[in-house]
């Protein structure tokens, strides 16, 4: 404080919650000789008009440049306070609360005099910290308008179409050449059974067309800097060889192209060409040429799909286009992958055709699948009669695979028993199950109905093994409610294989400087409060590269990430809380020790081989502060110096 | 008259540092559900226990604390999130340092206490503040110089 302290102290009776226990006016009358205490008052409820009003009129008549008020929690009143004293012309933080209800007076009563004796020396240690509080104003920076949304799901459409409604410009970068993530290949979607791409192709056409949306894909972002509020992303396009506006989806190309490669929006069920489009509703809508499998991109080496495209739109040149763009906040929905089937040893490790994955049997169960929605098993394209479900394949299981529960799984599983049933009325349908975990809105309804009305077994316990025995699958479980062992000769297996981040989200998190848990998703920057938020500004997730999720819950997260992005985008400038950490470059030595400290990335040792606080970036905890070897960080307002006075003044005599 | 009420009973002086988000507020909502405990423990807040260091908790014995009590939200809840582990090596540090000094290790207390145990608070003190007590003065109690 530059000119000399002057504090006035105001003790709250709060009725006869402080004053029953604690001598009020005893204390007011002892504090005015403390230290720099020039002003001191009781009064019945100062948080009302009338007490705020005797806070701002003594600042004015007596003086005061610091306040304190001795009263409830600051959780209940900080703010109150603090506006007040702003009121009457004095920075906010010229005000501290001493908690002298919740910490003293409700937990002593009937001690005697102690409460009184304890609520002085709460006090004396805020006039120490007060006074010493330097006046301080938010910090405030530019930022861009325009958001980034990385991965194209159905998570990353829903969060783009929100920011754009919300009048702010969205760049969505998607790895693949369409948008629609794995929504797009599911038949229908539990619990309603509404044919999936029938829900979701009119929002992908909505993002093709809105002209707040720029849509990148088959782009890749390939580098990020800045922080919040100023991110300045690099993104690369790959070329598709095709162009996008000449091209009229005819076909003729696909014809002709003599390679075949796995398809993999069929999961590897069929094959495509090496220029193809992955569904008929793909967006962007056009044909991709894959670099990789092409016989070469030389007109001399092949060129058949160039020589019969008649709108002209193959074209060989192409080649990667490098955008660099400055972004206000960055929303990540990278999705999910399956947990290799080959991965399971006890199931075969994947070398069984008719052992396939969930995502495999969705493509089975699609009227744009291999078999046109017709169930028929990949190895002779029969129609199954005995199928065998198996949940929790590659989850719950700490020992081998993964701990945690997929989420999903039970719900798909079920999907699946019974869209079976329907296509195939004379088949069996059994799953093996450990729980059934039910917990969505209206998802218990669904799982009882496919038991009880579509007639799928429902066999409580685990398979151990699973072999070809006889050209049939043999499948080994337990029935833990019968108490017995089961053998199933199976025509076709599904694995509802676990759920695992997308492969991306390493690197991804890697480049945005994210944390990923113990399993490898996001980690929020709180698990109950801040759940879409990343603990780097200015940076959200939405969907299943977070944890395993439901369409419906993908979509509110996705909502959910959309509005935070919003809230944040729609300020004229960004504010930040202004107690951060300050440097003394007289006494910092360069050691950089802070640096691994600072869960935020916001300190740097900079040219001057200083450290060098990110003042946007600090969050203001001040670790680092009490990690610093020759004591170069302060926190600001609560600095080592208030820390000791105020441990002198509560404990000292 | 301080003199008589140590004949009758060592009354120790404790400090608490509590941080703001988690410990802090088990502590006021064991003041809002009336959980009664010793009055010795006089809390400081800050923002979070990663703030506090070794030469913090020397300075209040240097003041003539009896026992000092870091408390910081559970492992892996940290508002700052990791800010505890930081305070849970430090203090650690701190118990050896205190046994190099001739001093019992356990005047100093790291307790975990979230937003929602405000019975763990006032237990915590309530434990405490008894252990303190049968361990008599710190080595510069101003309870015991008054002696
Ligand atoms: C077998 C099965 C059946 C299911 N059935 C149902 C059901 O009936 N009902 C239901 O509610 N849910 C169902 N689900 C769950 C549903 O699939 C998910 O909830 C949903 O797809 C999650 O969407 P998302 O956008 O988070 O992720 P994804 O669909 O995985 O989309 C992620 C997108 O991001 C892209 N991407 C990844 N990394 C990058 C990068 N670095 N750069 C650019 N782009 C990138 C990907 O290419 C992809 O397009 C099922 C899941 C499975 C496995
Ligand atoms: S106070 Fe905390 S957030 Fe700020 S620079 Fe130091 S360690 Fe980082
Ligand atoms: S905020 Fe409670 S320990 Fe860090």
């Amino acid at each position: 404080m530059a000119s000399k302290p002057r504090i006035g102290v105001f003790i709250c009776h709060c009725g006869e919650n402080i004053a029953g226990t604690v001598d009020v006016t005893g204390l007011a009358e002892r504090i005015i000789d403390y230290d720099d205490v020039t002003f001191s008052t009781d009064y019945e409820y100062m948080c009302s008009d009338p007490g705020q009003n005797k806070i701002k009129e003594a600042i004015e008549e007596e003086d005061l440049n610091g306040v304190i008020v001795a009263a409830c929690s600051p959780s209940m009143h900080e703010e109150t306070f603090r506006s007040a004293v702003e009121e009457a012309g004095l920075n906010r933080y010229r005000c501290e609360i001493a908690n002298i209800r919740e910490q003293c007076s409700w937990v002593h009563d009937g001690d005697g005099s102690k409460p009184t004796e304890k609520a002085l020396r709460i006090i004396k240690g805020a006039v120490e910290k007060v006074k010493r509080n330097i006046p301080m104003e938010p910090v405030e920076r530019e930022h861009s308008d325009k958001c980034l949304v990385i991965g194209g799901g159905v998570a990353g459409i829903q969060a783009a179409l929100d920011v754009a409604e919300a009048g702010n410009e969205v760049v969505l970068v998607e790895k693949e050449p369409t948008i629609g993530g794995h929504m797009a290949q599911l038949s229908e979607t539990f619990p309603t059974l509404d044919c999936s791409q029938c829900i979701l192709t009119p929002k992908m056409v909505e993002v093709n067309q809105h002209p707040n949306i720029e849509l990148m894909a088959y782009s890749e972002v390939k580098d990020v800097s800045g922080y919040i509020g100023n991110y300045s992303v690099q993104i690369e396009n790959k070329p598709t060889y095709v162009d996008p506006d000449a091209c009229n989806l005819c076909g003729d190309c696909e014809d002709v192209c003599p390679v075949n490669v796995q398809d993999e929006f069929n999961q590897g069920l069929t094959s495509r060409k090496a220029i193809s489009i992955p569904f008929a509703q793909a967006i962007p809508s056009s044909y991709t040429l894959d670099e990789e499998a092409c016989l070469g991109l030389n007109p001399l080496r092949c060129s058949k799909c160039a020589d019969v495209c008649d709108a002209d739109a193959v074209d060989f040149d192409q080649s990667s286009k490098f955008i660099e763009e400055e972004f206000g906040a960055i929303i990540v929905a990278t999705g999910y992958d399956l947990y290799p089937k080959e991965k399971m040893g006890e199931y075969g490790y994947g070398q069984y055709e008719d052992v396939i994955d969930g995502l495999q049997f969705e493509r089975l169960l699609s009227a744009t699948g291999p078999t046109r929605g017709e169930v028929r098993r990949p190895s002779d394209g029969k129609v199954p009669k005995d199928v065998v479900f198996v949940q929790c394949s590659g989850s719950r299981d700490p020992e081998n695979h993964n701990s945690y529960c997929s989420k999903i799984c039970c719900m798909y599983t079920a999907k699946h028993a019974k869209l079976y049933k329907e296509s195939v009325p004379d088949g069996n349908a059994y799953v093996f199950y450990i729980d059934i975990r039910a917990g969505g809105k209206d998802y218990e309804e669904f799982i009882q109905e496919v038991q009880e009305e579509d007639r799928v077994l429902y066999l409580k316990g685990k398979v151990s093994k699973l072999k070809k025995v006889d050209g049939k699958l043999r499948v080994w479980g337990m029935d833990e409610i019968a108490g017995e062992r089961m053998e199933i000769d199976a025509d076709l297996v599904v694995l509802a294989q676990s759920i695992i981040p997308s492969s991306e989200a390493k690197d991804t998190s890697r480049k945005l400087n994210l944390n990923l848990g113990q399993n490898g998703f996001y980690k929020e920057a709180h698990p109950k409060l801040r759940p879409v938020e990343s603990l780097t500004g200015g940076v959200f997730f939405a969907g299943a590269g977070q944890g395993p999720k439901d369409i419906p819950d993908t979509v509110s997260q996705g909502s959910g990430a959309a509005a935070k992005a919003i809230e944040m985008l729609s300020k004229p400038t960004l504010t930040h809380d202004p107690q951060v950490v300050e440097v003394d470059e007289d006494l910092c030595s360069g050691c950089g020790l802070c640096i691994s400290q600072c869960p935020y990335d916001a300190l740097e040792v900079n040219s001057r081989g200083v450290a060098e606080v990110n003042e946007i970036l600090c969050e203001g905890c001040g670790t680092c502060a009490s990690g610093c070897p020759t004591n170069a960080l302060s926190l600001k307002n609560l600095t080592d110096e208030q820390l000791t006075e105020m441990i002198h003044a509560q404990i000292g005599d | 008259m301080l003199k008589s009420v140590i004949k009758m009973e060592f009354e120790p002086k404790l400090v608490g540092f509590l941080c703001k988000w988690c410990s802090s507020a088990g502590a006021d909502l064991a003041g809002v559900s009336r959980r009664s405990y010793p009055s010795n423990l006089v809390p400081i807040t800050v923002n979070c226990s990663g703030r506090i260091d070794v030469s913090h908790v020397i300075r209040a014995f240097r003041d003539g604390a009896d026992g000092v009590l870091v408390s910081g939200c559970h492992p892996g809840d940290c508002h700052y999130t990791s800010g505890n582990y930081k305070a849970w090596r430090r203090v650690a540090l701190l118990k050896h340092v205190l046994e190099d000094f001739g001093m019992n290790p356990d005047r100093v207390k790291l307790e975990w206490i979230s937003a929602t145990e405000g019975d763990k608070f006032a237990q915590t003190v309530k434990e405490f503040t008894k252990e303190i007590k049968e361990l008599g003065p710190g080595p510069y109690s101003n309870v015991k110089e008054r002696e």
